[in-house]
């Protein structure tokens, strides 16, 4: 009788300990994806001031400029639910107009456009890049609460479900390739 | 920045892993970073400056062939107290899957860690028996980089989730700048790798070789590295195997001015490559390269714009490809062009770049890299308010 009682406390003080471990893990995986989101956001607001940079330089074109400035914009004042198609529209207003070699020339041309154009270039190559960290982050969360042991024992608490970041981030090329 | 980097294999043993990480680490001091790389090595094998010791490594048989890892209490130990002592900002820890101190720094630390993954290993037993215990640590990563489009593919396969392509890289300009050796150029091919290694393929290309010669009287093979030479021209008919020359393990400086030297740089690898560094190396020494169609040499070489591809493992593919290059001075000079143009993204200053920005983008905002202390019991029970 003892020797039941005795297992099945055991039993129950490791489950506990697994169950507690699980939601250390589980806590770190949402730091984890809080940092890479924080992180994201930084190199889009990034993006979109370097763009608006370019654009008030009045070094391109004002059609150019116009369309640039619109997209950085509305991707800087986007609401949440609306930033993914804001900051894609900024991608491909940004592949518009640096399409051809001759523009990104044009911007180096420029008195301190050789510095922009490597400023945008780092950013326009750094957005990918967070945003790949952070859905990488968002998969092994979802991975994870998914999980019966989560479920159950609603371990992951109020959180909400983690969502991935979709959006276009395609570079233009002629600014972002390496030589 | 503070950087810590952790090397999984041995310091005193050369290799691709080691060689990039001290590449690495040396760029990054020059560029007036603070580097740190904890490696295994033996106490009494002296170490530059920035590597600290994790103790020394065990063979043990591990996945098909003898490796030389670390681990038990006392590396775990070593771990912690570098990272300790280091409060980095950021640790880069290369190829954390390895049972190795790669898997320890993710056990021991939290923060902004990176990863670079450099082998694109068929799925093996032991990883899937394993994955339960890999996945806690492996989740801790906050950045991957895979070290090319093939590496990231089978790491997505194995372990979900995604990857940036970061390739390794090579200091071009002292390629570049090397002395071609006269007595190594002028109708010669060049091979560097380890001769009793199939893999690295010089059988295909020895069984090549009697075709070539047909074609081209004069021409001779330079082979650079480890192995028995009497077997490697056993294959070889008498009177051809004095136009193969062997220079045995040969230094970087020599490696470079052969490069230089050579008509054209044959790699005939069959197999278990992920990267191709020796490729880079050859397009950075202006040699026109000959290669087989591996998909890691195929995205080195710009799918053939940069250097020649044939069959891998096919023995007429490779004359046929050796002859004509051979023959045609003027697509050795295009293709040497094109190369020495392509190489270019591979510069250590452009992908030192690279990878610092990933440091950047992990650690904007982001605490240091601690030791992970367990979370107190009543915090994760959910007794003590806490903002996260």
């Amino acid at each position: 009788m003892i020797e039941t009682l005795v297992w099945t406390v055991l039993a129950l003080g490791a489950i506990g300990v697994y169950l507690s471990w699980t939601a250390g893990r589980l806590d770190r995986l949402h730091s984890r994806m809080d940092a890479a989101r924080a992180a994201l956001d930084a190199q889009l607001v990034r993006r979109a001031s370097v763009v608006i940079e370019v654009a008030t330089s009045g070094v391109l074109d004002p059609a150019s400029s116009i369309v640039l400035y619109e997209a950085a914009h509305a991707a800087r004042q986007a609401e949440e639910e609306h930033r993914e198609v804001a900051e894609s529209e900024l991608s491909q207003a940004l592949r518009a107009v640096f399409a051809d070699a001759d523009q990104v020339d044009v911007l180096k041309a420029a008195p301190g456009g050789e510095a922009a154009a490597e400023e945008l270039a780092a950013a326009v190559r750094r957005v990918p890049m967070a945003r790949r960290f952070h859905n990488d982050a968002v998969r092994a969360a979802r991975a994870l609460r998914r999980h019966r042991k989560v479920r159950w024992f609603r371990l992951a608490g109020h959180a909400p479900f983690p969502l991935a970041f979709e959006m276009d981030d395609e570079p233009p090329v002629d600014l972002a390739d390496r030589p | 920045m503070k950087i810590g980097i952790v090397c999984p294999y041995s310091w005193d043993v050369p290799g691709g892993v080691q060689f990039h990480i001290r590449d690495l680490a040396e760029h990054l001091i020059r560029l007036g970073h603070e580097v740190s790389v904890l490696a295994p090595a033996d106490d009494e094998t002296p170490l530059p400056p920035y590597v600290v010791s994790a103790g020394r490594a065990v063979p043990v048989p591990y996945n098909g062939s003898v490796a030389r890892l670390n681990f038990g209490f006392l590396s775990a130990a070593r771990v912690r107290r570098w990272l300790h002592d280091g409060v980095f900002d950021v640790i880069h820890i290369h190829e954390p899957a390895s049972p190795s101190l790669g898997l320890l720094s993710c056990w021991a630390a939290q923060g902004p860690i990176v990863a670079t993954f450099h082998t694109s290993n068929p799925r093996s037993r032991a990883m899937i028996a394993a994955y339960p215990i890999l996945q806690p640590a492996l989740e801790k990563i906050s950045a991957r980089i895979a070290v090319s489009e093939y590496a990231r593919r089978t790491l997505v396969e194995h372990l979900g989730g995604d990857a940036v392509v970061i390739p390794n890289g090579v200091d071009v300009d002292f390629f570049a700048k090397a002395e071609p050796n006269p007595d190594w150029s002028g109708q010669t091919l060049g091979f560097i790798g380890r001769i009793d290694e199939p893999r690295k393929g010089l059988p295909v290309l020895m069984a090549a070789f009697p075709r070539i010669v047909e074609a081209c009287p004069d021409v001779r093979l330079l082979v650079a590295g480890r192995g028995d030479e009497e077997e490697a021209v056993a294959s070889l008919p008498a009177e051809l195997r004095e136009r193969v020359e062997f220079l045995g393990m040969v230094s970087d400086e020599d490696k470079a001015r052969l490069l230089r030297s050579v008509d054209v740089y044959v790699a005939p690898n069959t197999g278990g490559e992920s990267f191709g560094i020796i490729l880079v190396e050859a397009l950075s020494a202006g040699a026109a390269v000959l290669a087989s169609d591996l998909d890691a040499f195929a995205q080195v070489l710009d799918q053939g714009a940069a250097g020649e591809l044939f069959a891998g493992g096919d023995a007429d593919a490779l004359a046929a490809g050796a002859v004509a290059l051979l023959g045609d001075p003027r697509r050795r000079a295009e293709l040497s062009a094109r190369g020495s143009a392509h190489v270019r993204r591979f510069d250590w200053a452009t992908v030192g770049a690279d990878i610092l920005a990933v440091y950047e983008t992990v650690t904007d905002g982001a605490a240091a890299v601690a030791t992970d202390e367990r979370v107190p019991l009543r915090t994760r029970l959910g007794l003590t308010r806490d903002t996260s």
